[in-house]
């Protein structure tokens, strides 16, 4: 392969994504200037008061919220999650019960667990098809007066895959539980508005639309009963105590203005892009499929299963060419599990573990996806090559049978 | 991404030896459940000789796994089938200049490949694969679940310290502490049902007692201090020895050992060349980097850098330099030049 001097390709969106310039513009008076503590009463804490106040304003824009103090701002997803179901449940004695979706993020999922675990909760997880669809029927069968809270992703992070979670937040009420949506990778890239719905609790994270890192907001419906996870000074209205991260506060603030203000134009163009990449390479190399479903789904979001080779030799590969994506597979992640997304959709193994995410931003342009298109093909094929699930002029799956240990 | 050896890199971008091998008559295949990974390894063996004359492979796996692969039939042509089977997984590892912890099992994979194929040559049964599976608990010292579920079950351990004790895993930075109280918690209780245990007996999640706070180790010279207490060198240039009658200055400058600056240096660097297949084996290093008076300076690297590990090994490292040299030392890492 030779040695690109072209600018790297970013398709790993969905991990996180560059901080625009306007945003750090935005921010950097509020570090040096304006650094004042918003809760004290002269002058350098009320003009970072006012600032936070129009962040507020920009956020419940997005996100559609009737009013702006149902946003406490947290340091992230994971914390929005964890405040979310653990408020739900201490709000209301007598029921024990949460129920969740099989392919929710490890904040979700390792949450759960624990609570299972240690704190005698009974934990549903709702299964999905081979396309990442929800199984409404084992959703509505779990549903019952012992249910506390249902959360259900918006998007899936790995697949793209859209849950209907108006519709899930309708059901949980005819039961009364309150319903918590973890929608960290909807946020800025599917339009929202929480007033025309009955979503009671929203996650959302700052840096997956071009915000800074270490900052994230929990919607709490106006009315919804809560209990705080970090309990101090009256921050948030006393829902989440902590000096307000005021820069930071500010640039999603600003992140959220500039999504808003494009996100119709960008959506389509970045889902055409993602058509282009997916047909591309489906065309361009064999054995391959899209994962995921493909009526309702994330605009960004391309992931791709390669059969008979391995993710982190893929990604490693593609680095070579400067191109960034990221993979289901087990050794890319630190722990041996492949991607718990996958399986949950029933992908068979050698596939899943060939699994690749191109997720792309409003940045993304068509040059960039064709220098991904120009690069895979070698890329597969020399590893294919290498495989003992494959023999020079196509696949073997049965002609290799090792001894599993 | 990985922290990769160049050596890694090199064998994965550019391996050598892949592909299939049309007239192999040693073929093993083995596959790995803890990350899907699988080898067939196919070598062409002299039947006069024994000697393995060509040696291919094909993985299915990660960068680490396809790196592992090529670098065991570097390994193995040339050898007999005598000196192959001799071969360890550490000698795949090795040859690549380290692998992560997690990614160890990818050089275990290809020693079992090995032995298969080593195995079908020679008509012999293989034998009972032991290998480590599951997740990977404690990263110091590199072991998993599947150790310490069989440890705990074999021994009838109920106690974090004996868990500890069995198999090293929490006893250095303990940062796995949680999953390994987990993992203690659901066994017993397993065992509890299956009746190997008692239900008293049984380890509770939670409930182990606070560890006690160690005394620091390696940065504070230890209370008892050895009587009487030399003076701290200052640090001076190393002599080379010089015949004694004329060089009394030396002799007064002389560290209290009673030995040369250099030679204390010789003997301070060969206890640090002594320990490192030490270091080695839990996937890190260490070498000497100077020695100035009483402070020895290091620098550490793979899994020792990074780890608290640190503060127990230079621990261990003080105690033999100040028992060698007869006076205290301190041993402090520091980034090599």
């Amino acid at each position: 392969m030779k040695d690109t001097v072209l600018p790297p390709v970013y398709l790993d969106n969905n991990a996180t994504t560059r901080v625009f310039p306007e945003v750090v513009e935005a921010m950097l008076p509020y570090f040096t200037e304006q650094f004042g503590n918003a809760s004290s009463i002269h002058a350098f804490g009320s003009e970072v008061g006012g600032a936070l106040r129009q962040a507020r304003k920009s956020l419940q824009q997005l996100i559609g919220a009737e009013f702006d103090h149902e946003i406490i701002f947290t340091s992230g997803g994971s914390e929005s999650n964890n405040t979310a179901i653990r408020s739900a449940l201490l709000v209301q004695p007598g029921r024990d019960e949460v129920i969740t979706s099989a392919v929710e993020h490890p904040a979700i999922l390792t949450l759960c667990d624990w609570l299972e675990k240690h704190e005698g909760v009974t934990v549903h997880r709702i299964p999905v098809d081979r396309l990442g669809r929800l199984d409404i029927d084992a959703y509505r069968a779990a549903l019952s007066e012992k249910t506390a809270v249902v959360s259900f992703m918006w998007a899936n992070n790995e697949t793209g895959t859209v849950f209907p979670v108006d519709g899930l937040a309708e059901l949980a009420h005819e039961v009364g539980a309150l319903f918590h949506t973890d929608a960290v990778q909807a946020v800025g890239k599917l339009p929202i508005d929480l007033k025309s719905t009955e979503i009671d609790m929203l996650s959302l994270s700052s840096h997956k639309f071009h915000g800074p890192k270490g900052l994230g907001a929990l919607y709490l419906r106006k009315g919804t009963r809560f209990r705080p996870l970090l309990r101090g000074g009256h921050q948030e209205r006393g829902r989440r105590a902590g000096t307000e991260n005021a820069p930071a506060i500010i640039g999603l603030g600003k992140a959220a203005e500039m999504a808003l203000a494009t996100m119709a134009e960008d959506s389509a163009r970045m889902a055409g892009l993602r058509d282009r990449l997916e047909k591309g390479l489906v065309q361009r190399i064999g054995h391959c499929f899209v994962t995921g479903d493909p009526h309702d789904r994330l605009p960004n979001t391309a992931t791709v299963a390669f059969e008979y080779i391995e993710g982190e030799a893929i990604l490693l590969k593609l680095n070579q060419a400067g191109i960034a994506a990221s993979s289901g597979s087990a050794c890319t992640s630190g722990s041996l599990e492949p991607s718990h997304v996958l399986r949950a959709m029933d992908i068979p193994f050698t596939a899943a573990h060939g699994a690749i995410r191109f997720s792309l931003s409003r940045e993304t342009t068509v040059e960039e996806i064709e220098r991904v298109l120009d690069a895979m093909p070698e890329i597969i094929s020399g590893l294919r090559e290498m495989s003992p699930f494959w023999s020079g002029d196509g696949a073997q799956p049965d002609g290799f049978n090792p001894a599993y240990a | 991404m990985w922290d990769y050896s160049d050596k890694v890199k090199e064998y994965f971008f550019n391996p050598k030896n892949a592909g299939a091998l049309a007239d192999a008559n040693a073929v093993g295949e083995v596959g790995s459940l803890s990350c899907g990974d699988a080898l067939k390894l196919m070598l062409k063996v002299n039947p006069e000789t024994d000697v393995i004359e060509e040696a291919k492979f094909q993985t299915f796996g990660c960068g680490s796994a396809i790196a592992s692969s090529s670098a065991l039939t570097e390994l193995i042509i040339g050898t007999t089938i005598a000196e192959a089977k001799t071969l360890t997984n550490q000698d795949i590892a090795d040859f690549l200049d380290g692998l992560p912890p997690e990614k160890m099992h990818c050089s275990v994979m290809g020693q079992e490949a090995l032995h298969a194929a080593v195995a079908a040559y020679t008509g012999e049964a293989l034998d009972e694969d032991d290998h480590e599976e599951g997740a990977l608990i404690c990263k110091c010292f590199g072991v998993d679940a599947g150790m310490i579920e069989r440890a705990i079950r074999t021994n009838k351990l109920t106690t974090l310290e004996m868990v500890t004790f069995y198999t090293k895993a929490g006893g250095s930075c303990a940062s796995c502490r949680e999953p390994l109280e987990e993992l203690l918690a659901d066994i017993n209780k397993e065992m509890v049902a299956e009746g190997a245990i008692r239900p008293e007996e049984a380890y509770v999640f939670g409930s182990a007692p606070r560890p006690k706070k160690k005394k620091a180790q390696g940065f504070v010279i230890p209370d008892a201090v050895p009587a009487p207490m030399p003076p701290a060198q200052p640090s001076a240039p190393i002599q080379i020895a010089m015949p004694a009658a004329a060089a009394p200055v030396a002799v007064t400058e002389a560290p209290a050992s009673g030995l040369s600056a250099a030679k204390e240096a010789i003997l301070v660097a060969k206890i640090i060349e002594e320990m490192r297949p030490t270091f080695r084996r839990d996937g890190g290093d260490v070498e000497l980097v100077d020695m100035e008076g009483s402070l020895v300076l290091v620098s550490l690297v793979g899994a020792c850098s990074g780890c608290q590990l640190a503060a127990s090994t230079l621990g261990g490292i003080a105690q033999k330099i100040t028992e060698t040299l007869g006076r205290p030392v301190r041993v402090m890492p520091v980034a090599k030049a």
